[in-house]
């Protein structure tokens, strides 16, 4: 390789890992501002050291603990319990839940911390996971049973 | 070692090897997105979540993943154009970025799509989906910088390092989904476990993932050719190709 173009790619070479490296300086600084939501243990237990006030606009991400779901039966309000490792947290909502949402399903919802452990939900979104298989074999290797997405039914 | 490859800093030869190649891409685009579209829209199980609505996959993640690794064959052309100076290399660069564009619009489009009926929502300022938004702004990036200058070599110098510099957004989109919590799922495919996705379902995504490589592969060297005609025109290889090409219709 020539002395001139050697020079060149030196230049950009370093032109390219300082960038790279600003980056990633920026993105190590933001860490905990690029998460999407707080898993209910951090809203319980604190996340760094720094537990959410109530009254605080937030997003929270757990798994819906199956046998909490808690239907009005007269309006669309709603209430469940969302866990990860941790304790858990009770969200309530009114409205129109997704599809996907059921029990033991990964869920994130928008709201407000009312009190310590509860979110008042004006937006709750259905999480799913990488896995995609034919009905048959969910439920020969997980038990799960295929709910028809238009008949709505919560297992 | 790379001898070979020199003589491919010719415009002659570059449009002579997109010639021979064009075919062959056309036809085994065309074959592989037929088989795998039909294939996985018409008889691949449904999924046990999500039914119907997961067969979206078959062009999101295609034109996902390709819109990533048309970002790196990008900057691999701006590298080899800037540190070798070959006007051929610039050309494929821009050749290659609205082709690269129109993936990641696919890739936000049947995202959003897939997205409304599966979360629940269009959109959501998650890692993952910011930072495929942000590549998309890059391509236009790389393409308004390229076209606002006269002098087209300073133009894919300037382009080129845009496009280089754009790199450190790949390895950020590919590992969004570890890094951070975010409603986008982690991996199915591009990870070193074994694929979480039945074979029923696996075998026609990865014929559709070839051929999206080929489709992109096809219209690049179309886009390539263009390009060295736009600016080549005058030469005297390009008029005795285009005499010889007139030369045959009238026979025909």
């Amino acid at each position: 390789m020539n002395p001139r173009r050697k020079q060149r790619l030196k230049v950009i070479g370093g032109i390219v890992i300082l960038i790279g490296a600003a980056v990633s300086l920026m993105l190590y600084a933001l860490n905990d501002n690029i998460d999407l939501f707080y898993t209910p243990s951090e809203i319980i237990d604190g996340k760094n050291g720094q537990v959410p006030q109530v009254g605080q606009r937030l997003r929270i991400g757990g798994m819906v603990v199956p046998g909490t779901v808690d239907r009005n039966s007269q309006t669309l309000q709603v209430a469940f319990e969302l866990v990860d490792t941790g304790p858990a947290v009770t969200v309530l909502y009114n409205g129109i839940l997704p599809d996907l949402f059921r029990e033991g399903q990964g869920i994130v919802a928008t709201g407000t911390l009312v009190n310590p452990s509860t979110i008042e939900a004006h937006e709750v979104l259905a999480k799913h996971d990488e896995e995609y298989m034919p009905p048959e074999l969910a439920e020969k290797m997980k038990g799960i049973k295929h709910v028809k997405p238009e008949s709505g039914a919560v297992q | 070692m790379w001898k070979w490859l020199h003589p491919y800093a010719k415009t002659e030869k570059v449009y002579a090897l997109c010639s021979r190649l064009q075919p062959w891409f056309a036809i085994s685009a065309i074959a592989l997105l037929i088989t795998g579209s039909v294939w996985g829209l018409l008889y691949a199980p449904a999924d046990y979540q999500q039914g119907d609505s997961f067969r979206i996959i078959y062009f999101h993640v295609p034109a996902a993943m390709l819109s990533m690794s048309t970002y790196v064959a990008m900057a691999i052309a701006a590298l080899v154009g800037i540190v070798w100076q070959w006007r051929t290399a610039f050309m494929a660069m821009v050749a290659m970025a609205p082709v690269g564009a129109v993936m990641t619009f696919i890739a936000l489009f049947t995202g959003a799509a897939w997205g409304k009926p599966m979360w629940g929502a269009w959109w959501v300022w998650d890692a993952r989906l910011t930072s495929e938004l942000i590549l998309l702004f890059l391509y236009c990036g790389v393409i308004a910088l390229y076209n606002a200058f006269d002098d087209k070599q300073q133009a894919g110098k300037a382009a080129g390092v845009m496009a280089l510099v754009g790199v450190v957004n790949v390895p950020i989109i590919h590992f969004s989904v570890e890094w951070w919590n975010t409603l986008h799922q982690g991996a199915t495919i591009t990870k070193f476990d074994k694929p979480s996705m039945a074979t029923e379902m696996l075998w026609p995504l990865l014929i559709n993932i070839v051929g999206f490589v080929c489709f992109i592969a096809w219209v690049t060297t179309l886009r390539l050719k263009n390009e060295i005609l736009k600016r080549e025109g005058a030469r005297p290889w390009m008029t005795s190709i285009v005499r010889r090409g007139s030369g045959n219709s009238h026979a025909v």
